[in-house]
């Protein structure tokens, strides 16, 4: 007997509780990116498993999308993180405040 | 009755590993817990019957994300994430919204559990790496084609990000975000004052 539909989305809904939780409480951008991803990948489960419950593919076709688009993200991501650690000497998002005064 | 075994095993140590990389302040520790949340996933997605996702997971996820990201940790040399200390009211910020949506977490849990039970054709070949291949070429064509594009384009923002900005003739680094501008004032005042005292040295010289 296969584990429901319903647990894959729980742990789904867990994961991405916990994403979004640490993006709030990590202070440090590298940190932000991670639950970020830890979010996407939340989503790309219920993905699978939606596609595995009805048997449609396009389930996955839309994982291999976010998996593209996770990449794209994390090469102008980091590419961001750097050139701001190249300006302020730091990571952290509370000293990217250029724009306050 | 195995793969719920197995579902509640990776499972587990998906939550666990995510728990840890939101808890650990060493952005080395958080990265290495969420390597163990992918590999997690990737299993989770094998006993989904999703095997190319499962591959592509590792491959991608653990394999360059992951590198790329713990390789920008090593380059910048970063120290422990420090506590809040101006924006506090962002940690009941957190813990709401975490409340919020582990209530809703568990409507949804509760929700599909009544719904009428979906039968799993065993022998479905949804995931198969033909039909995903298959799809992906005929049906889903367009989508494809603007991924390549979103791919390309984010290469060429990569190069210009990481090209080293220069388009002004000197870009004066001001510490940003610590408050002393009264440092930049001073350097300021001092140059005004070395430039009046060369104007005074022109003068005494003519004379």
């Amino acid at each position: 007997m296969e584990p429901s539909l319903a647990s894959y989305l729980a742990l789904s809904g867990i994961l991405f509780t916990i994403g979004c939780v640490g993006v709030i409480f990590k202070r440090n951008a590298i940190g932000m990116f991670m639950c970020i991803e830890l979010m996407l990948n939340a989503v790309n489960l219920t993905f699978v498993a939606f596609s595995r419950y009805y048997g449609d593919v396009t389930g996955q076709l839309f994982v291999f999308m976010v998996m593209s688009v996770a990449a794209a993200e994390a090469a102008i991501g980091l590419g961001i993180i750097i050139a701001f650690f190249r300006n302020s000497r730091s990571v952290d998002v509370d000293d990217a405040s250029i724009l306050r005064n | 009755m195995v793969s719920t075994a197995l579902f509640f095993l990776f499972a587990g140590f998906a939550i666990a590993c995510a728990v840890s990389m939101v808890y650990h302040k060493n952005p080395i520790y958080s990265a290495i817990s969420l390597v163990g949340v992918f590999i997690a996933l990737s299993c989770i997605y094998l006993t989904l019957a999703a095997p190319f996702i499962a591959i592509v997971q590792i491959l991608i996820y653990a394999g360059a994300i992951m590198v790329l990201v713990v390789f920008v940790i090593m380059l910048l040399n970063l120290d422990d994430d420090k506590p809040l200390n101006r924006l506090r009211f962002l940690y009941a910020l957190g813990g709401g919204l975490g409340i919020v949506l582990l209530t809703q977490t568990l409507f949804i849990y509760y929700a599909v559990l009544r719904a009428p039970n979906i039968p799993v054709d065993e022998a479905a070949t949804a995931g198969s790496t033909m039909s995903i291949g298959r799809a992906m070429y005929t049906e889903y064509l367009l989508p494809v084609e603007i991924v390549g594009v979103m791919l390309l384009m984010a290469i060429i923002g990569a190069v210009m990000l990481a090209r080293g900005v220069k388009l002004e003739p000197e870009v004066t680094v001001v510490s940003v975000g610590t408050g002393n501008l009264g440092d930049t004032e001073k350097v300021e005042s001092d140059t005004v004052r070395s430039e009046n005292s060369k104007d005074d040295d022109a003068r005494l010289a003519e004379h």
